[in-house]
């Protein structure tokens, strides 16, 4: 079977760096890394296939796509693309991959928007690229993505800053373009959740550089459909200490909304037995507990049950 | 293999490719960098100033050494020539005659180099340090990934550098010559022009060279730049004959051998003999005839050019290695 992308053990470490930093009104110098970005990351993408990697920032996602753009070399392991590796054989590579990255500022100002990608954004055609906004500007990237009609397209959070339509426009498009022909292969990674669950065949999810699970969206939902999902929202709270504690409780994270004054909190649960003492520990810090729901499992879920925490 | 792949590495589909690579990397410099009008200022009327400081400085000593000739005394009833008295009218009028010939020369090199001192200032401020640009704006990474030769992101960034600044250029020519009235006398036209295109192409190949060290340098190649600008304004004769040094004893010829690795020095040294003639300033100003000084901008583009490519090959290689390849924020 041929893979679009094939990655063995693939190991990226960025070597430390020293920053200066202001401490007790003194600049000193501070060594930081190296830091494992990759950590033996294993996975195959199939040849039209859409498929997602979602993890939280400073997870390893787009250190995985510089590599696999031939951006990158590997510390180890190998990265196949269309069959050829990165660090050996770039040549062929690049002659059928593309890629955008979300906030992208490539582009040259002085030009219009026609002049940098040839077409798209009719009506904003003779427009300095400067003077686009930033959707307008993501938009004109996605075209460029697409200008070359490449066969496997890494999209690196691609609707990073975008408005909802602008959002949707270009997860619809991506989704026809990959479901429209044939032999076309999308690596999208992103930390929205309810992207990679609609646009997404199957999902990989990373943190710090380790793949925690690969599967499709169903498939990951169905991992943890044995546990409870209880979402409240409460009373800014603080004291969270004895929750991760607290038996039946597998994991839970947290959101503050510091404007409403209010906290988030999902709980993964074996079962609904831990709910009566969740309840009575918030109202016994005084925090008025809003709304209790039990709900189907999502893809954060997931990454909440494997990790312990939420992405943001 | 699809028939798509199969046609994407054929050799036309390849050449085809590199020079849509160079249209595509020239176009910005050419189209995008004319549609700021603030150009006309600052590269064509503040750089005839610049110009304009020497050609008065040349001007009054001519003027000077004029005076001296046509000063009549009763020990010099015909002037000056030189140390001594003109032994008639007929002497002072040859000498007034070569001091209106070498100021002319003189003022003629500086509206010639004050024309390829555009060519090396685009060299340096944005050929060299342009691939770091395009690193901090998110284009290197979009060049990279691309399947076109490097060579082909060099030649475009050069084709669009030599056509920008050649408007630049031929502003300042002929400004230069309508304001300060210079008279030039172009003998040999192709050879004029192949010396020209050799300097050009050498110059531009430095310059591509640069572009791949200042990529390794970052920020540090910013006052590198500055560094090398006003002293080899200097060490390569931009606005005197450079082969006036070699007659300076001690540092003169060391200054002058050191501004020759420079390709402008010798094109302009060249430039200056097929316009003015090889006798201008008595013939002693010159550091090499022209063919010898062609030669040497035909082995220097040669040399740059293969230069440049190793260079930007072992530092895609090592950026890639050490991840400095793409903009800092991602």
């Amino acid at each position: 079977m041929s893979y679009a992308v094939e990655t063995r053990d693939l190991t990226r470490i960025f070597a430390g760096k020293k920053k200066r930093r202001r401490k007790a009104g003194e600049e000193v110098d501070e060594s930081v890394g190296p830091v494992t970005a990759l950590d033996n990351v294993s996975l195959k993408i199939e040849e039209g296939e859409l498929f997602g990697m979602l993890g939280p920032n400073g997870a390893g996602k787009t250190t995985l796509i510089k590599i696999l753009a031939t951006l990158l070399l590997p510390t180890s392991g190998q990265a196949l693309v269309a069959g050829h590796d990165v660090s050996k054989d770039p040549f062929p590579i690049r002659q059928v991959i593309n890629m955008v990255s979300g906030g992208e500022t490539s582009g040259y100002g002085l030009l219009t928007a026609r002049e940098n990608i040839i077409f798209g954004l009719w009506d904003k055609r003779n427009a300095k690229v400067r003077m686009l906004s930033t959707g307008q500007r993501q938009k004109m990237n996605m075209i460029r993505g697409f200008v070359t009609d490449p066969d496997i397209l890494f999209l690196d959070e691609p609707t990073l800053g975008l408005d909802v339509n602008a959002a949707r426009v270009i997860r619809e498009y991506v989704t026809n373009w990959v479901r429209g022909q044939k032999g076309k292969t999308v690596l999208l990674t992103t930390h929205y959740m309810a992207e990679a669950d609609q646009m997404c065949d199957r999902i990989a999810i990373i943190d710090k550089g380790k793949i925690l699970a690969c599967d499709t969206p169903e498939n990951l939902k169905r991992m943890i459909r044995t546990e409870t999902t209880f979402r409240l929202e409460v009373d800014a709270i603080r004291d969270l200490t004895t929750f991760s504690t607290m038996q039946g409780v597998k994991n839970f994270s947290h959101k503050d909304d510091i404007a409403k004054n209010r906290s988030f909190l999902t709980f993964i649960l074996e079962d609904e037995g831990p709910v009566a003492e969740i309840l009575s520990t918030i109202t016994l810090q005084g925090k008025k507990v809003h709304s209790l729901q039990k709900s189907e499992p999502t893809l954060e879920d997931v990454f909440i049950s494997m990790v312990g925490r939420g992405f943001e | 293999m699809s028939e798509a792949k199969a046609r994407r590495s054929d050799l036309r589909y390849r050449i085809g490719l590199n020079l849509r690579a160079v249209k595509g990397r020239s176009y910005p410099r050419i189209v995008g960098a004319n549609r700021e009008p603030s150009w006309i200022f600052f590269e064509a009327f503040l750089p005839l100033l610049g110009i304009a400081a020497y050609v008065f400085v040349y001007q009054f000593f001519g003027g000077q050494a004029l005076a001296a000739i046509t000063t009549k005394t009763t020990a010099a009833p015909w002037g000056m020539c030189g140390h001594d008295p003109c032994a008639n009218a007929a002497a002072q009028a040859a000498a007034a005659a070569a001091v209106g010939a070498n100021t002319n020369a003189l003022v003629a090199s500086v509206v010639l180099g004050g024309t390829m001192v555009a060519f090396w200032l685009n060299v340096l401020w944005s050929m060299a340090s342009q691939l770091y640009w395009e690193k901090e704006i998110g284009n290197l990474q979009l060049y990279m990934m691309a399947p076109m030769n490097r060579m082909a992101l060099l030649g475009g960034m050069a084709v669009g550098g030599v056509v920008m600044t050649s408007m630049r250029a031929i502003s300042t020519l002929v400004a230069g010559v309508l304001v300060f009235g210079v008279i030039f006398q172009v003998a040999s036209p192709l050879v004029l022009l192949a010396v020209f295109f050799a300097t050009l192409i050498a110059l531009y190949g430095l310059g591509m060279m640069f572009a791949s060290l200042y990529l390794l340098w970052g920020r540090e190649a910013w006052n590198l730049s500055a560094l090398m600008e006003e002293p080899i304004f200097f060490s390569s004769g931009f606005y005197f004959p450079l082969g006036g040094l070699l007659r300076i004893p001690g540092w003169g010829p060391a200054i002058a051998i050191a501004g020759s690795f420079i390709p402008a020095s010798l094109g302009l040294d060249a430039l200056r003999q097929l316009t003015l003639g090889s006798t201008a300033f008595g013939g002693n100003f010159w550091i090499f005839d022209v063919t010898t000084e062609l030669e040497i901008l035909v082995g220097m583009a040669v040399l740059f050019l293969i230069l440049a490519r190793y260079c930007l090959a072992y530092l895609e290689t090592l950026a890639k290695r050490e991840g400095k390849l793409t903009s800092r924020h991602q």
